[in-house]
């Protein structure tokens, strides 16, 4: 099937704002009637539910979480883009617009792109009229900073807590919305299975995880706020309980995943020190700014202090390799050259899987002192971590899988192939192509949920009759037993192994062969591995205690079988890519010096991916992507 | 090295509760103290015993979702650490740790060492934003914010909304974590408007969701791992001073 994206027609400029008229609107005395589903309340979903509810719809929003503050957008550190231009340095919305589509390799929809920029500006304003404490400069204007090879100041940031701040916010407008009665807030809830009926999207199962009950929620529109899925690697920056599941559970039901081989694998990670390792911990990127990577150029000089490995000795990498970017070059980048040394065995540190982030030549230009007062929290956090002080001795740092480009497709309207199932933020895969810039991904979550989704889902909502579906008809109940038997499934295998080891052993194969670089004959071997791992979790796994408790074991076995599908329709995108883009390096297509090289002429369009059940091959649906307002070029950083 | 452990045991609400005692062996001091826990569940299920729960998601200081009182300290008792941050290099081989819920009235326990914290939400949602809507809000820089004001509104917005400050006062109170909302807000432009009926509502409902009052201990700020000051209670008190004499 040919995928049709639904893009506005005409000069690109015009398109969101002839798009938003020529939606259809929901009178105001019905909007009250519409019952919508918010689950997760991140940037994305947290900014929607709010906007939602304050124009008036009933509005029920989920998270796994205790408090709707915790969503993992809190961990971002960095920064928010926006094409303010307050520094007078040139940018624009065209900019920000180019950046990342190219950023992007040339892998996103234009006029998505274009609509990120445009609201981004929106964005600020909002996020400044909540209280947000963005930094400012001593006249009492924002700040901006510089971030990920960007050659405008466009970023603006909240101390190193940028992600932290921008989702208090946004708690803040649900907690007010919570309070007026527009919003009901279910907590610890975790959806287990999308309701459809006659193939419209019309409510969610979720697990009650304090009591274990099973119960449905029936609403007009389901919204998906859920976030990313590299936990498929186990070890990543993301929160412990980020999963694919909510996402995975609309697959099931015949949602299109698209492009679930774009994932972003940040640089600057600290290492893992041993198999106890329960996830990574992402130092900002800004570190770079200051920092010189290298590694020993001898593989006998590994196990030596750093210190006493000389000047000549040393190999500064991306100086060398990329000599007018050096140590800016963009992610993919800097993170497949640290693999390059350590595949090299001139790693650091334990298992030799780390390289050096140095300093001294820093701290001798500009003084410790200001490169305390640049990086001193994450300095900290590094000697917390590692019980090393990174003012004497350089940092070793790692690549770390971080954020998923990829995700359910959505069309313009930001609504899945299954007609009343939106999908917003990290979860969807619509505007980063095939990778995402520093400092976009709050951009995107915030753009989604505070000014796309309401309007967008007005056009839909306008054109359906409210509350035609409830829980009353039998797939309510349907969805309730067909959780139930999995659960039980579940509980009584008691087989040999836990959880945590099984999903560790995915890891390992999906890190090893699915990775930063990946070929032919790896993605063929996790091809085999996959299915062998999930055959082996469904006959031995051992999930202790009841259904009807708080059991945490469970809640990660459920999310643990979902990865486990998933995986597998990663893999095939991954294997069916021939060639290198963004995030998705293929061994086989690189230049002779190593630089990814893409096939525009055979896969400039979206991969969506129709799941057919375990062990069975997804069918491939294509999105051909158009570009009438950038020259596709090759990336190049040198 | 190799620990022993006190781990409070509680099936769900209506259970009493009681310490139980597990071994933690060949623990490496790289470990999180939470990365220990884990060894030990593991531990737990390969013996056919029920795994300890335990809230947690980031893992690294930021979600506000661990909590757990260590040898009678919220958090663990080192500065500005939660507990996902505390490492095992911080304890010495043959230590005995006591390992507790947060305790006060406003959080029951549901199981283990999960608390129910809803009630810091609740007293959010009595005030703890500005009245703004989606859209229709002037230029991010059409009110200059002085960089002080804006460094002392960041100081107080650290709060990861733990409730280590509640479980470390004496007096169970949410005095800590309100106030830094109140100030936070009541120091921005974009906050001053509503400061008098935000602080009335917060601190009421605070008290009605049976949190104690501030008698100046002081443990909120020592248990506080954002390094959240008392300094913004004082600002509080002020702020419903202003409220209450207008
Ligand atoms: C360490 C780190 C640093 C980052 N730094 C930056 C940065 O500087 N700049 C930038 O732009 N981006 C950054 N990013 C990326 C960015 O933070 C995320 O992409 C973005 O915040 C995702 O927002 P979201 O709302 O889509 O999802 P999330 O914030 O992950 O929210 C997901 C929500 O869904 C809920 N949920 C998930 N599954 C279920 C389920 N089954 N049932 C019920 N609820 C569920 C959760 O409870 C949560 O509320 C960073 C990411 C990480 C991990
Ligand atoms: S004030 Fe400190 S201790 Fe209290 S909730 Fe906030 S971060 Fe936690
Ligand atoms: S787990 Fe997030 S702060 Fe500890």
């Amino acid at each position: 099937m040919i995928l049709d994206g639904k893009t506005p027609t005409g000069p690109i400029e015009k398109t969101w704002d002839k798009h938003r008229f020529d939606m259809k609107l929901v009178n105001p005395s019905n909007k009250r009637k519409f019952k919508v589903l918010v689950v997760g309340t991140g940037l994305a979903g947290g900014a929607a539910a709010a906007s939602l509810g304050e124009l008036g719809y009933n509005v029920e929003a989920f998270c796994y979480q205790d408090s709707s503050r915790r969503a993992h957008s809190i961990a971002a550190q960095g920064g928010i883009n926006a094409a303010k231009n307050y520094p007078n340095d040139g940018d624009s919305i065209y900019r920000l617009f180019y950046d990342t589509i190219k950023g992007g390799d040339f892998r996103a929809r234009e006029a998505d792109v274009w609509r990120l920029a445009q609201v981004s500006n929106n964005i600020i304003d909002q996020c400044v009229a909540q209280g947000v404490p963005f930094a400012r400069d001593y006249a009492g204007y924002l700040d901006n900073r510089s971030f990920g090879g960007a050659q405008v100041s466009r970023t603006f940031y909240a101390r190193g807590q940028t992600g932290q701040q921008l989702l208090l916010g946004a708690y803040s407008a649900l907690s007010r919305q919570v309070k007026a009665g527009t919003v009901k807030m279910y907590e610890r809830h975790e959806m287990v299975d999308l309701v459809v009926v006659d193939g419209v999207a019309k409510g969610i199962t979720c697990r009650d995880m304090i009591t274990g009950e099973l119960k449905s929620y029936w609403g007009d529109a389901v919204c998906l706020a859920t976030g990313g899925y590299v936990n498929v690697f186990y070890l990543s920056t993301n929160a412990m309980g980020c999963s694919v599941t909510a996402a995975w559970k609309a697959a099931q039901k015949g949602a299109l995943f698209a492009n679930p081989c774009y994932t972003q694998i940040h640089p600057t990670c600290i290492p893992q020190t041993g198999d106890h390792q329960s996830k990574l911990t992402l130092m900002s990127e800004s570190l770079r700014n200051d920092g010189r990577c290298w590694a020993p150029k001898n593989k006998e000089d590994c196990d030596k202090a750093p210190g006493d490995i000389p000047e000549e000795d040393r190999d500064y990498y991306l100086e060398r390799k990329y000599p007018s970017f050096g140590n800016l070059a963009p992610r993919d980048i800097a993170s497949r050259a640290a693999k390059e040394q350590c595949d090299d065995e001139r790693g650091v540190g334990p298992g030799k899987r780390g390289v050096y982030l140095d300093y001294a030549t820093a701290i001798e230009r500009v003084g410790e002192h200001t490169i305390k007062e640049r990086y001193g929290n994450l300095f900290e956090m590094y000697e917390k971590i590692t019980d090393e002080n990174a003012y004497k001795r350089p940092m070793r740092i790692y690549p770390a899988p971080h954020y998923s480009m990829g995700g359910l497709w959505v069309d313009y309207n930001l609504m899945s192939n299954i007609p009343g199932l939106f999908v917003l933020g990290e979860a969807n895969f619509s505007v980063h192509g095939a990778n995402r810039l520093g400092a976009s991904a709050l951009m995107q979550g915030l753009a989604d949920g505070y000014f796309v989704i309401p309007y967008t889902i007005a056009g839909y909502l306008a054109t359906i009759t409210p509350g035609v579906v409830t829980d009353e008809h039998p797939a309510f109940k349907e969805s309730i037993e067909q959780v139930q038997a999995q659960t039980d499934k579940l509980l009584n295998i008691k087989g040999k192994k836990t959880v945590s080891e099984f999903h560790r052993e995915l890891g390992k194969v999906m890190w090893e062969d699915v990775g930063m670089a990946r070929s032919e004959s790896s993605l063929k071997n996790a091809m085999q591995r996959i299915p062998e791992i999930r055959d082996e979790f469904w006959k031995n796994v051992n999930v202790t205690g009841s259904s009807n408790e708080t059991n945490q074991q469970l809640e990660n076995a459920g999310r643990l079988a979902d990865f486990l599908e998933f995986a597998e329709v990663f893999t095939a995108d991954a294997l069916h890519r021939e060639e290198s883009c963004g995030g998705h390096f293929r061994t086989e297509h690189q230049t002779d010096d190593g630089e990814a090289t893409r096939d525009d002429e055979n896969f400039a369009y979206v991969a969506a991916w129709e799941f057919k059940g375990a062990g069975k091959a997804p069918e491939l649906h294509k999105e051909p992507l158009k570009f009438d307002n950038v020259k596709l070029a090759v990336r190049s950083y040198k | 090295m190799d620990l022993t452990l006190h781990v409070w045991r509680q099936s769900g609400p209506k259970d009493k509760g009681k310490l139980e005692t597990y071994p933690a062996k060949g623990i490496s001091p790289d470990m999180s103290f939470l990365e220990m826990l884990d060894e030990v569940n593991e531990e737990l299920i390969k013996t056919g015993k029920s795994p300890i729960v335990f809230d947690h998601d980031c893992r690294e200081g930021i979600c506000g979702m661990c909590s757990q009182t260590i040898n009678g300290k919220a958090h663990g008792g080192q500065d500005r650490t939660t507990v996902c941050q505390l490492h095992m290099r911080s304890f010495k081989d043959g230590d005995e740790i006591f390992i507790e819920p947060w305790r006060a009235r406003a959080f029951p326990v549901i199981k283990d060492l999960i608390v129910d914290r809803t009630a810091l939400d609740t007293i959010m949602q009595a005030g703890g934003y500005t009245s703004c809507h989606t859209g229709g809000v002037p230029d991010g820089n059409a009110h200059p914010i002085g960089k002080p004001v804006a460094d002392y509104a960041m100081d107080a917005a650290e709060c990861i909304g733990c409730g280590a400050c509640v479980a470390g006062c004496p007096n169970s109170s949410a005095m800590l974590f309100t106030s830094a909302k109140v100030a936070q807000l009541a120091v921005l432009p974009q906050g001053k408007h509503e400061a008098m009926a935000r602080v009335m509502n917060m601190t009421d409902t605070m008290q009605a969701a049976g949190f104690g009052n501030c008698t100046n201990h002081l443990e909120c700020e020592a248990s506080c791992p954002k390094g959240v000051s008392v300094k913004f209670i004082a600002k509080l008190n002020r702020e419903y001073m202003k409220a209450l004499v207008s």
